[in-house]
């Protein structure tokens, strides 16, 4: 497999661009061509940028004029601002990757094809399962949105996966990315000061370390294996845990008053509270990874809790009062072991 | 200045419109019939107490020294009097506390120190120090997220310390629940357990969960409606005390992780059927359980339960009410709504609860679960018994509340 050829799509962000200097880094691929509409906002390493928009047919051109051979999709963008609107969003998402796909279709050297897409694609409502295995379907069909593109761009790589059986298609649905640098609707509501949840409502989260996304799409273009697979770090961890380990105030909301906060937060460019965020914060989604060790063969380096505990130490605390308290008051009682103590009832009548 | 020490009434200024020399006539009055001016005196100089023991009143009343300044510094400020509050000299602060305070003698703080230990050895008991550093310890891991949930959203330490912790005396004292054949559940290893489903609120869920943690050490894991885990609050606490979405899929992978899975497979035809009908088993739903049972190839355990039909009579139901809410009914008994909250209160019924023989599905070939004729013999022959086993209870048992 040597002295392959690998394209990337969406390297003006972070995510893509650090993903593309951690291919063009691997011993086996030649070089790696950095594609988007906008160039990269740092340093690309070894990687070769064309500027090229993938909404029309140059980039057939591209492919065939640098005889790509892998083709890594990660310009399904989640967040309207950055790409100037929804409609911008939507064109960027699906069109661009209809067109990415023709062009593969018509690549005589194509021998692979790397999607990242994301676990959004399950939905989150009441009626879901605890943990999404790969072959089900949300059991709400997304209508509108981000998850509703990535419904289509799944669909769209589907249908490429069986016109050109020969090519081996990877599909990589990804928890949520985090970590220090990752801009996201997720982080950037984790970076709230006062953070807002939904009342009575404690979804259950997954997370993926951003070292970790990179390291499963190298993972994928190196194994290739065909099939579609979820990642997200081991464990699951709650709303309300995460916002204790964040050490920051939560403000329940009842569910109708969060989505409201949700546009005001999107007009005043502190948060993106998208439908299907909203839903996520409600219900909350997990995935089953048993695919991922089995068949893919990856092993996320950072549990869930590990991610978001690397995420979180990067924040400042605004509240975590009582705890500070606590452990003053900690301070001055004899030691006991960290482990679970003996049996207690909360009355603490039982034992004396 | 005599005067104005005897008004404590919030006013900060010189009290009424009066001529600055003399209180108005009608802060007179407020001030009611303790007008001493030669009483205030003699206690100033004459017992000055300790001032540790003022600092303790001084927490426990701290509205007479507000009220002060104005007599010591009438032309002060407003928002500044509690500053020169805090350096005024001891000597100077204690005495007007003594005037007001003459009635209730100040508890001395190693009073309060003793107090405080003998409420700790109460509560903890001897080892109080290790207890209360215990429950520090778990106050704190509660207030920094440091525990683990597993994959279904169950948080075992909270189940266990608050949940079942609470539903224990109502389950003990109040239902005074009897267990029979306990041994039947599986020590170890996956088994489903069937219950039949009544009593208008799914109470009894909580109290089989309540009653095999006690008497096999091991967490039921309930599968739920929904509607659950569509209701705040109810929704998350489910998840957090172990429950899960009845469906396929959750069911087997509780089951192959070799949980203790609950089901109530009649649902809301069970528990929301009429008082008429009670005892009276409805339909098993679709069978789903046994095909989760045939397929993790764990045994199904039935479970009857006499009592749970007479906690909410339920004698009426309002549907158009229940359409709009979204909710399958809105129950009508003999005290709710009549009473109101007060009707919220189960009635006392005395709850048996039997755990019957194991049915073994390990010995079905692989594809059982994809024949619908057998899966619907062994649903029909779970149901069975349940209906057997609560016909014999019901007529073991004297009355309902005893």
């Amino acid at each position: 497999m040597s002295g392959r050829t690998v394209l990337v799509t969406g390297v003006s962000r972070d995510l893509g661009r650090t993903c593309a200097r951690s291919l063009a880094n691997d011993p086996s691929v030649e070089r790696v061509i950095g594609v988007d509409v906008m160039p990269p906002r740092g340093d690309i390493g070894d990687v070769q940028f064309v500027r090229a928009d993938i909404r029309n047919p140059v980039i057939a051109k591209v492919i065939a004029r640098e005889d790509v051979d892998t083709v890594v999709h990660m310009s399904v963008i989640a967040t309207p601002g950055s790409a100037g609107g929804r409609g911008t969003m939507k064109e960027l998402n699906v069109i661009g990757t209809m067109q990415l796909l023709a062009a593969c279709q018509k690549s005589e050297s194509l021998r692979q094809l790397v999607v990242k897409s994301t676990t959004t694609v399950y939905g989150a409502s009441n009626r879901d399962p605890a943990m999404f295995t790969e072959d089900l379907e949300p059991r709400r069909p997304a209508r509108n949105g981000y998850a509703k593109d990535v419904a289509e761009v799944e669909a769209y790589v589907r249908g490429f996966a069986r016109r050109r059986p020969d090519v081996t298609v990877t599909l990589l649905r990804c928890a949520n990315v985090i970590g220090p640098r990752v801009v996201s609707p997720v982080t950037s509501y984790f970076r709230l000061p006062v953070i807002p949840t939904v009342l009575g409502f404690d979804p259950r989260l997954q997370f993926l370390h951003e070292h970790d996304l990179n390291r499963v799409l190298r993972h994928a273009v190196n194994a290739g294996v065909h099939g579609t697979f979820n990642v997200a770090g081991d464990g699951v961890l709650m709303l309300s845990q995460a916002l204790r380990r964040l050490q920051r105030p939560g403000v329940p909301l009842p569910g109708f008053a969060f989505g409201g906060l949700g546009s005001a937060l999107r007009s005043a460019r502190f948060a993106d509270l998208s439908p299907e965020l909203v839903a996520f914060l409600t219900y909350g989604r997990g995935v089953d990874t048993t695919r991922m060790r089995a068949e893919l063969g990856f092993e996320p380096r950072y549990s869930t809790a590990e991610a978001f505990g690397e995420f979180a130490s990067t924040l400042p605390p605004t509240g975590g009062r009582t705890e500070r308290v606590l452990g003053a008051v900690a301070e001055r009682l004899p030691e006991v072991e960290p482990d679970r103590p003996p049996a207690l009832t909360v009355a603490g009548g039982t034992d004396g | 200045m005599g005067d104005a020490e005897i008004i404590p009434i919030g006013t900060r200024g010189r009290p009424g419109r009066g001529t600055g020399t003399r209180p108005s006539a009608a802060a007179r009055n407020l001030a009611g019939k303790s007008r001493p001016t030669p009483k205030s005196e003699p206690p100033r100089e004459e017992q000055p107490p300790p001032p540790a023991e003022a600092r303790a009143e001084k927490a426990a009343a701290p509205h007479p020294p507000t009220a002060e300044p104005p007599a010591t510094e009438p032309v002060l400020p407003l928002g500044e009097d509690v500053v020169p509050l805090a350096t005024l000299p001891p000597s100077a602060l204690t005495p007007r506390l003594e005037v007001s305070e003459r009635e209730q003698p100040g508890i001395p703080v190693g009073d309060w120190l003793a107090a405080v230990q003998a409420a700790a050895r109460e509560v903890f008991g001897e080892q109080w120090e290790h207890q209360l550093a215990h429950f520090l310890a778990f106050l704190r891991r509660r207030l920094t997220g440091d525990y683990v949930v597993d994959e279904f959203g169950f948080d075992p330490e909270i189940t266990e310390r608050f949940f079942l912790a609470t539903l224990r005396p109502i389950a003990q004292k109040w239902f005074r629940i009897e267990v029979r054949g306990a041994e039947n559940i599986p020590a170890e290893g996956g088994a489903l357990i069937v219950s039949n489903h009544s009593g208008t609120v799914p109470v009894d869920a909580l109290m089989t969960m309540v009653s095999v943690h006690d008497h096999t050490d091991r967490y039921l894991r309930a599968l739920g409606a929904d509607l659950v885990f569509r209701l705040p609050f109810v929704g998350a606490v489910a998840r957090k005390g172990g429950a899960t979405l009845a469906c396929a899929e959750d069911a087997e992978r509780m089951l192959a992780g070799g949980e203790l899975v609950g089901v109530w497979p009649e649902g809301f035809k069970g528990i929301g059927k009429p008082y008429s009908q009670r005892y009276k088993l409805q339909r098993f739903g679709r069978g789903g359980f046994v095909s989760a049972a045939l397929r993790t190839q764990v045994p199904i355990v039935p479970l009857s339960v006499v009592g749970a039909e007479e906690i909410y009579p339920l004698v009426g139901n309002v549907p158009a009410l229940a359409r709009l809410l979204g909710v399958p009914y809105i129950p009508i008994t003999p005290l709710f709504p009549l009473l109101g909250p007060l009707g919220m209160v189960p009635l006392p019924s005395k709850w048996l609860l039997e755990f019957g023989e194991p049915i073994r599905t390990d010995e079905y070939d692989e594809g059982a679960a994809e024949d619908p004729m057998l899966v619907f013999n062994v649903t029909d022959q779970v149901r069975e018994t349940i209906q057997q086993t609560l016909y014999s209870l019901l007529m073991q048992r004297e009355s309902v509340f005893k």
